[in-house]
């Protein structure tokens, strides 16, 4: 009864804290988000005032029901990325289907290099790859693959890693994977969007509790909305670093 | 390595040890595992693990070989592995019940894409058969797999290193050298390969093997000698010094390019180069500093590593179900640091009465554990 009460004060706080200051749920620790490489072609397309972004994913890309198209990451990112870049049109597509492997992923980068254009492609993976045991090296070269591919066709990257699910953490083996990623970053000069840190640290620090069963949408919403927050800051922040470098080369 | 009256307490120690940390690891986001190897250095407590599981291994099937012949050896190491298969196929059915529980509890539209994990319960006929065949294996129990296959060709191995342990060590580094170059592995299912490749791991099994059918005497000098010492801490610090960086992600950029392009990553898989370095620079320091005859390793104090580590199998098993269990709680009660250190501790206890209470029964049966020192009381019952 007790904890109960608790919990239900805990929460009230918490939505109220939430609704006062919608930034600060997000917060993450300093370095968890950075930007550690320049993204120049986005850069260039917020200069011409129009950026094109792909978001290739799995089921974690999206969210379902009714309205999940604008309440997921994707579309909460177009709208965010709008406030913050005045007077440029920014449009998100969503390539986002549930159980795709990375390799899956990279066949269908050709084709959305030639219908989309994009200037940006977030590509979240990982998790679909871990449940399916492909070999980590296959989903590697996959990446190093699709990321020359989409350098080559004109568009910066952002890597996106897999959430962090406290209930499944014990069933799916998600290191190989991560550290797949982290090396494809590294090496290939891309920033990563560590979802995996983020969440976890979210669920440490009590501002989401990701334990929770329930059919409701809110907390996937929130917690997406919060993605798009991190996500924009990070893109924004890269593309500072990119006029800062061409800056100090003038 | 061995101490003049058979049993090297050692080994026990440090396989005691090295089955808490693997328990320790095995609990997802848990404090505690903050000290377990794997985070000062590139190699974690499985390399212990198998390196000394091949060289008790080989102590107790060497001398039964060269007493009682190939034929009597080899049924009974085939026996041991026939025992570690049944052990995982007991833990496999832990696991299931306890994935069918979450599958049927748990729902949250968040983790849409995570509950695809559990897909393979739609179909038991084909995942349970996979499971028999080593094929399907879940998350955390692919240890005993790889020692089920590498027990499976252990006779002619043991065979060939009590006849010629010079070409017996060329064909462990040349089996894991063809490993590499041309990528073997054993298939797993629904895709992929063995997350223990057994090519490449059987390179500290046979490596143990040989140390104990007198490869230790050959390289014991070598391995004192100082420079080897200094090197071997040298390395353990600039290992230490790149895997911090992990941790502090800003201090990625102190790792120079080309080394990091050189270096990573740093395939478990596989067994990395770099991974086997490290082992043995820690292993080179134990022998050093640790005695054979230290006092202490017959105090009161380390008997509960020890006799940990003289039930290895049973141990190394109740070690992965303590893992589930633990992480089921966290998820089911609290995940916070005090439940975290609770479970821990609380696992660790749980391993040692375990332990103690198989030493008892041994005791009272008129054996001791440490039994398998004299071949005539028969290894058939004791713990290689």
């Amino acid at each position: 009864m007790t904890r109960a009460v608790l919990a239900l004060v805990g929460l009230l706080l918490f939505a109220a804290t939430a609704r006062a200051e919608p930034d600060a749920a997000c917060q993450v620790p300093e370095g968890l988000v950075q930007a550690d490489f320049p993204m120049p072609r986005v850069a260039e397309a917020i200069a011409a005032k129009t950026l094109e972004i792909a978001v290739i994913g799995s089921a974690s890309s999206a969210l379902a029901g009714p309205g999940g198209a604008g309440k997921a990451y994707p579309g909460r990112l177009e709208a965010e990325l709008g406030a913050e870049l005045p007077g440029v049109t920014v449009r998100v597509s969503t390539f986002a289907k549930p159980r795709q492997s990375a390799a899956e992923m990279q066949a269908v980068i050709p084709e959305i290099l030639a219908t989309k254009k994009p200037a940006l492609v977030v590509w979240q993976s990982g998790t679909a790859d871990a449940i399916r045991g492909v070999d980590p090296e296959d989903f590697r070269f996959a990446l190093e693959e699709g990321v020359e591919a989409l350098h080559k066709g004109g568009a910066d990257v952002v890597l996106m890693n897999m959430q962090f699910s406290p209930r499944t953490e014990s069933m799916i083996a998600l290191n190989a994977y991560a550290d797949a990623m982290r090396f494809v970053a590294l090496q290939q000069s891309v920033n990563l969007f560590d979802r995996f840190s983020v969440m976890k640290h979210w669920n440490e620090a009590g501002v989401f509790d990701l334990t929770v069963a329930t059919k409701k949408m809110d907390m996937a919403e929130r917690v997406h909305a919060c993605f798009a927050k991190l996500l924009a800051r990070l893109i924004v922040d890269s593309v500072a670093l990119t006029r800062q470098e061409q800056k100090a080369n003038d | 390595m061995t101490a003049a009256s058979g049993r090297d307490l050692r080994l026990d120690l440090f396989r005691g040890l090295a089955l808490w940390l693997i328990f320790l690891d095995h609990i997802p986001s848990n404090v505690v595992s903050w000290i377990t190897i794997r985070n000062y250095g590139f190699s974690d407590a499985t390399e212990i693990f198998v390196f000394i599981s091949g060289y008790t291994a080989a102590f107790v099937y060497g001398a039964t070989m060269q007493e009682r012949g190939f034929v009597v050896a080899s049924a009974r190491i085939l026996r041991r592995a026939w025992q570690v298969y049944v052990a995982h196929i007991f833990l496999f059915t832990i696991y299931m019940a306890e994935i069918a529980y979450v599958s049927a509890s748990f729902e949250n539209p968040l983790y849409a894409e995570e509950m695809g994990v559990f897909e393979f319960l739609r179909q038991p006929d084909v995942t349970l058969v996979q499971a028999l065949l080593l094929k399907f294996k879940p998350a955390n129990m692919d240890v005993l797999p790889l020692y089920i296959a590498l027990l499976a060709v252990f006779p002619p191995y043991v065979w060939l290193v009590l006849r010629a342990p010079t070409v017996a060590l060329f064909v462990t580094v040349a089996v894991y050298a063809l490993a590499w170059e041309f990528g073997l592995n054993l298939p797993a299912y629904p895709s992929g390969h063995w997350v223990f490749n057994p090519f490449a791991w059987q390179l500290l099994f046979c490596f143990g093997a040989w140390c104990a059918l007198g490869g230790m005497e050959r390289i014991g000098g070598f391995i004192r000698s100082p420079w080897l010492v200094a090197l071997a801490v040298v390395y353990l610090v600039v290992s230490f010094a790149i895997v911090l960086t992990w941790y502090v992600p800003p201090w990625t950029r102190f790792v120079p390019k080309a080394l990091a392009e050189w270096m990573y990553p740093i395939d478990k898989t596989n067994l990395d180069v770099l991974r086997v370095a490290h082992f043995f620079a820690l292993a080179v320091l134990a022998v050093r500093f640790v005695p054979a005859d230290w006092p202490a390793l017959k105090s009161r104090w380390l008997q509960p590593a020890v006799i940990c580590g003289q039930h290895s199998l049973e141990i190394f098993c109740l070690g992965v179900f303590l893992a589930f269990a633990a992480h089921f709680a966290m998820a089911e009660i609290s995940d916070g640091i005090p439940m975290q250190v609770i479970v821990s501790l609380l696992g660790v206890v749980v391993m040692i009465a375990a332990a103690a209470l198989m030493s008892w029964y041994k005791q009272i049966e008129g054996r001791h554990a440490g039994s398998r020192a004299q071949p005539s009381a028969g290894p058939a019952g004791s713990s290689p």
